[in-house]
């Protein structure tokens, strides 16, 4: 009662304790702290994506072609709609905190444990469906080459449709054996070896006259590149990728270095290497977010069915950690626009 | 708690929230799928029109989740602004610097003598 006015105290009153500026209570304010620094944390690393994207305009790769997997939809191309459902089960269970914190309110203990409950059910499908997702891309799907001189290239069939290493990739009688450790002379290893050998898609190449590469450079019909002719014309499109004649595709081919299956750190199918590598960092951020919002969600459930915040009389700690959970929503929201929608 | 200003239940304005948050992706979906070459192949300030309408759609939404639903539009107005304010002040600040230096890198890389990436 003696707190209900904060402006105007007495000395003793504003060192005491039982002033709150701006209306909010101390924890209230912590986490709006840690929202505001938390926010220019991941603003720093989406500004960092739009500045090599800008640095590398000409190559970056398109997101629909990336992402098109849908759950049991095998080999149909479905862009963004998992993403979609995804940005929904966050939004709902966005809206069930929301509940979650009102019925808190209200004093209404098992509204408040049922909304809890479907809140974490929602985070922890969003976090399945990220790992989801990355599987996804690390594993990929079609396969490039990689050139000596760092680029990326990608097989299309006479039509612009994408064709996978897989469907004509020859197959070579050469013994080329992985070293382990236990066959080294010393303490020697290698990487994974690719499924094919640079020889056996090269071979498969020529034994396919119908294929084309496709190369990173998104097109635009500059006068310059209306009239080159390495470039085929009926099927490099405006802001799409860029094909090559058959003559140059082969030559192209002649500078291969590296069969690039799926995406790692290093390198990726997908086109820039620094894509991948954004990709990665920027959505694990986020899904480790998620991953914390969700483990602090449960210990808060398990305190409101103690009743611990019954008997405190406040369910104020709902609140503040409803705030941590509507920031990781709040996040996705740009993490989506930035990655699959732009 | 002796501060407890009186609160209203909102459900209804909650529900209502969560209908203009789900519109609004549906929008960006059906937008991201089709990509009608109007939007996509027209150009404003060197972004191109369907970049412009996301990134307003995010900002929208963005306003709801932090006025809505983490239930800003409550608070006191120095608590407001002081949240609001240095975050979007800071954030372009940002996009100013890195975005035009790395459109600069571009060009740097786009001129030189020495091919990069072939």
């Amino acid at each position: 009662m003696e707190s209900t006015v904060t402006a105007g105290n007495s000395e003793e009153k504003t060192w005491g304790g039982g002033n709150e500026p701006m209306g909010a209570s101390y924890g209230k304010l912590m986490m709006w702290f840690f929202i505001v620094s938390d926010a220019l944390t991941f603003s720093g690393f989406l500004a960092a994506y739009g500045f090599s994207r800008f640095k590398f305009i000409e190559t970056w790769p398109l997101a629909d072609e990336v992402f098109t997997h849908f759950p049991f939809m095998h080999g149909v191309s479905a862009p963004m709609y998992y993403v979609a459902l995804m940005t929904f089960i966050l939004i709902f269970s966005s809206v069930t905190m929301v509940l979650a914190v009102d019925a808190g309110h209200q004093m209404k203990k098992n509204k408040v444990v049922l909304y809890m409950f479907l809140t974490i059910l929602g985070g922890g499908i969003f976090v399945g469906s990220q790992a989801w997702e990355w599987k996804n891309f690390i594993k990929g799907e079609y396969g490039a080459i990689e050139t000596k001189g760092g680029s990326l290239l990608q097989f299309v069939d006479k039509d612009g449709h994408r064709v996978a290493l897989a469907d004509f990739a020859a197959t070579l009688p050469v013994e080329r054996e992985q070293l382990t450790r236990n066959k080294g002379k010393w303490f020697m290893s290698e990487p994974a070896l690719p499924t094919y050998s640079i020889a056996e898609v090269q071979a498969g190449f020529k034994a396919h006259p119908g294929l084309l590469i496709r190369t990173e450079v998104i097109y635009e019909a500059t006068p310059e590149t209306k009239v080159d002719a390495k470039i085929n014309h009926d099927l490099s499109k405006f802001k799409q990728k860029t094909v090559l004649t058959r003559e140059e595709s082969e030559l192209r081919l002649t500078q291969a270095s590296y069969v690039v299956e799926g995406a790692n750190l290093v390198r990726n199918e997908y086109g820039s290497k620094l894509f991948a590598d954004f990709f990665f960092f920027i959505t694990g951020f986020h899904g480790f977010h998620v991953f914390s919002g969700v483990i602090i969600n449960i210990i808060i459930f398990f305190n409101v069915l103690l009743g611990t915040y019954e008997k405190r009389g406040s369910y104020e700690m709902v609140e503040k950690v409803g705030l941590y959970w509507h920031f990781v929503d709040l996040v996705w929201v740009f993490v989506f626009t930035v990655f699959y929608l732009v | 708690m002796s501060h407890e200003h009186e609160y209203v239940s909102n459900t209804s304005r909650i529900w209502k929230v969560f209908g203009i948050l789900s519109m609004v992706t549906i929008v960006e979906v059906i937008l991201g799928i089709l990509k009608p070459d109007a939007l996509h192949l027209s150009y404003l300030l060197g972004l191109s029109l369907l970049n412009w309408i996301f990134y307003g759609l995010t900002l929208y939404k963005a306003y709801y989740i932090v006025y809505a639903f983490m239930h800003m539009e409550g608070e006191k107005g120095a608590l407001r602004y002081s949240v609001v304010l240095p975050v979007i002040f800071l954030v372009l600040y940002l996009l100013f610097i890195l975005l035009t230096e790395g459109n600069y890198i571009y060009g740097v890389f786009k001129d030189s003598t020495i091919k990069w990436n072939f």
